[in-house]
């Protein structure tokens, strides 16, 4: 099977989107001529033209209330919020117009518009260039969050974002853009549903993003230890699926959730939540792993004890389990 | 301190004279719009006294007083064109045809109200009418009108977009501008310039003197309007909305006018000067469109008949408001996702 890289996986989901629907449209900054600032939409402005793909002012506010105003007059737009962090700036029409739409205009219509960024620390980019903003939007109802790990997940999720009829904001990981992997068996993924990835019989470890290939090292890491990890890859966080977690622990009763971001007012924190709710009699334990309540620092050495990687998961695990390293 | 022209000038008053030759309009098609606008005058005293009888909750932001701007903007619209409004959007909603009956059950938060009751009076949506929607936060309405216009340059049509003097400070506006001119947008952006932002006189806190001339920066066409006087407004948008449906891009009118209301429900409007708003009030909109059509021929009891059939229309859709059903939240709680 050929090999597909994540950003290629990106382009070829909006390429193929807008020449299956005459109502994609996709604009963003420097998404055109130049292709995306991480190269993940080369040639779609030259081989879909200007109506179609184009460049925009550096204007979050004006791009992201001009996409809702036309994606409730009828065309369907992707836009490119070039940094995740940048988000905060078109906030009012996503969370206020958006998100909002189709049950206050009592079902008039809904809101088909995709929101992708690129997110995620790991790149020193330094505090203001590496957020994931989907906690900034967890508790909007009305909007989906899209969190792929893996290239055919990225095209296949990205799709059903597209053809998606309500707003999805859609997060792609910085250190994931390079990946390779299969391309996908299915042309859509369902938005909302969660992928088991590793199986295991000791613990569930639940995680998004870039969050899932190290949860997945930290499991080969800890079989070593003679720990069996499950590895949940969560795909979307909103709506998030908690019962493919509570099927998982029910085989396993052990639950982490890793999250790269603060805990307070984190996703994981609300799956820890909901899994307690549901799940309290499946539990041997649970716990959280997510980064210092700090904004994240730039110089390399305090960037990467920031972030909750492989080795900080498996040492985790290891000590709530009272395993010593093999 | 800077204060609002309360007199039409001169040159205003010709460009009006010239607007009604050249339009070549018969009185009865201004006596229509004067009926349009003694709905909104109308809807807006019954809103006031259903809030005052507890039937209208929250708060209202009331528009009488500004009935020539959207009356006359939407004059120049096709019934399939864009409209996005703002809070104090109930005009703009009644000018671009939605049922007085629905928008009065949506007020009264009833399930016959144009939004089914979930969306009150400052986000009332009637897309069937072309109302992208009303938004309760200032500068909201610019941008819907933007991406409006994206849809309508690709599908034909035009977007205005209704907006306060208040808005013009908001990055909405700045942002919106900008992008309407860089890709030619078929939008006309509507300035309701009161002259003041919620309770704050506008002069106080905006640099540079008239809205209109904020356009220019952006190398966008605009004008300064009289919003009291429904011929240039009219006039106005039949040329911005002439540029917009020809492909030559954004136009912004300043329409100066004036709210007989305070800002909402909680304001008596008393940070105005009472020679102000004596002023204002002697520039009424209506008083201004009914002696113009006396003046044209018109007669005195084909005025009141419109007058009368405007109200009975506004005293049964209040009637039938009152009378509709509150939703059941059992079965109107609603979805979160479409599909």
């Amino acid at each position: 099977m050929s090999e597909l890289e994540f950003r290629t996986a990106i382009r070829d989901a909006i390429d193929e989107e807008i020449e299956r629907d005459p109502s994609v449209v996709f604009f963003g900054e420097d998404v055109a001529a130049a292709g995306g600032v991480f190269m993940t939409t080369p040639g779609l402005h030259e081989k879909h033209g200007q109506e179609r793909v184009f460049d925009t002012p550096i204007s979050e506010l004006a791009m992201a209330g001009a996409a809702f105003g036309a994606a409730v007059t009828g065309l369907r737009p992707v836009i490119e919020i070039m940094f995740g962090d940048f988000m905060a700036l078109p906030m009012d029409s996503l969370v206020n117009q958006a998100a909002k739409y189709w049950y206050v205009s009592n079902e008039q219509a809904s809101v088909p518009l995709v929101v992708r960024s690129a997110v995620g620390a790991g790149g020193r980019f330094g505090a203001m260039h590496s957020q994931i903003h989907a906690t900034w939007f967890q508790g909007i109802p009305g909007l989906k969050i899209a969190a792929p790990s893996r290239p055919a997940d990225a095209k296949a999720l990205l799709k059903s974002a597209i053809r998606d009829d309500n707003p999805v904001i859609f997060l792609e990981h910085k250190r994931l853009y390079s990946v390779k992997g299969p391309a996908p068996e299915e042309e859509t993924v369902p938005l909302g549903r969660a992928n088991v990835v590793r199986e295991g019989g000791d613990i569930t470890i639940a995680s998004a993003l870039k969050g899932v290939p190290d949860a997945l090292a930290a499991a080969d890491e800890l079989a070593s230890d003679g720990i069996d990890a499950e590895v949940v890859d969560l795909r979307s966080l909103r709506p998030l699926d908690s019962e493919t977690v509570l099927a998982s622990v029910a085989r396993t009763n052990r639950l982490l959730v890793v999250e790269e971001g603060p805990q307070t007012g984190g996703w994981a924190a609300v799956l820890l939540g909901v899994v307690a709710q549901e799940g309290l009699h499946d539990l041997d334990d649970c716990w959280l792993l997510n980064t210092d309540e700090t904004p994240a620092p730039y110089s390399p050495t305090l960037e990467d004890a920031f972030l909750p990687g492989p080795g900080a998961i498996a040492a985790s695990v290891r000590e709530r389990l009272g395993v010593a390293a093999a | 301190m800077a204060r609002a022209e309360t007199e039409p000038t001169g040159a205003a008053q010709e460009r009006a004279d010239a607007a009604r030759e050249r339009a070549g309009e018969s009185p009865a098609e201004y006596l229509e719009r004067y009926g349009r606008m003694r709905l909104i005058r109308r809807f807006e005293q019954e809103i006031q006294r259903l809030f005052l009888r507890g039937e209208v909750h929250g708060t209202t932001h009331l528009s009488a007083g500004q009935e020539a701007v959207p009356v006359g903007i939407c004059s120049a619209l096709e019934p399939s064109d864009y409209v996005a409004g703002t809070y104090r959007g109930h005009g703009h909603a009644l000018a671009k045809g939605t049922d007085p009956e629905a928008l009065a059950a949506e007020m009264l938060g009833r399930a016959t109200g144009v939004c089914g009751g979930r969306a009150g009076s400052m986000n009332v949506v009637d897309l069937e009418h072309g109302l992208v929607g009303c938004f309760g936060i200032v500068g909201g309405s610019v941008a819907a009108a933007t991406g409006a216009a994206l849809s309508a340059q690709r599908q034909g049509g035009v977007a205005v977009a209704f907006f306060g003097d208040g808005a013009t400070n908001q990055g909405y506006f700045h942002e919106c501008l900008n992008w309407a001119q860089v890709f030619d947008l078929p939008v006309v952006y509507v300035c309701e310039n009161n002259f003041y932002g919620e309770f704050t006189p506008m002069a106080d806190v905006t640099a540079g003197g008239e809205i209109g001339i904020r356009a220019t920066g952006y190398g966008m066409t605009s004008r300064v309007v009289d919003g009291n006087d429904l011929w240039a407004v009219r006039e106005a948008a039949l040329e911005a909305v002439g540029r917009a449906r020809a492909g030559d891009g954004p136009t912004l009118l300043e329409c100066q006018t004036y709210r007989h209301y305070g800002h909402s429900k909680s304001d008596p409007g008393k940070y105005r000067p009472p020679d102000e708003v004596e002023s204002w009030l002697a520039r009424d909109p209506l008083d201004l469109v009914r002696a113009r059509l006396l003046e044209l021929g018109v007669a005195e009891d084909e005025l009141a008949g419109v007058e009368s059939e405007i109200d009975e229309r506004m005293d049964r859709a209040v009637e039938a408001a009152l009378a509709a059903p509150y939703p059941d939240p059992q079965r109107d709680a609603g979805t979160e996702f479409k599909g």
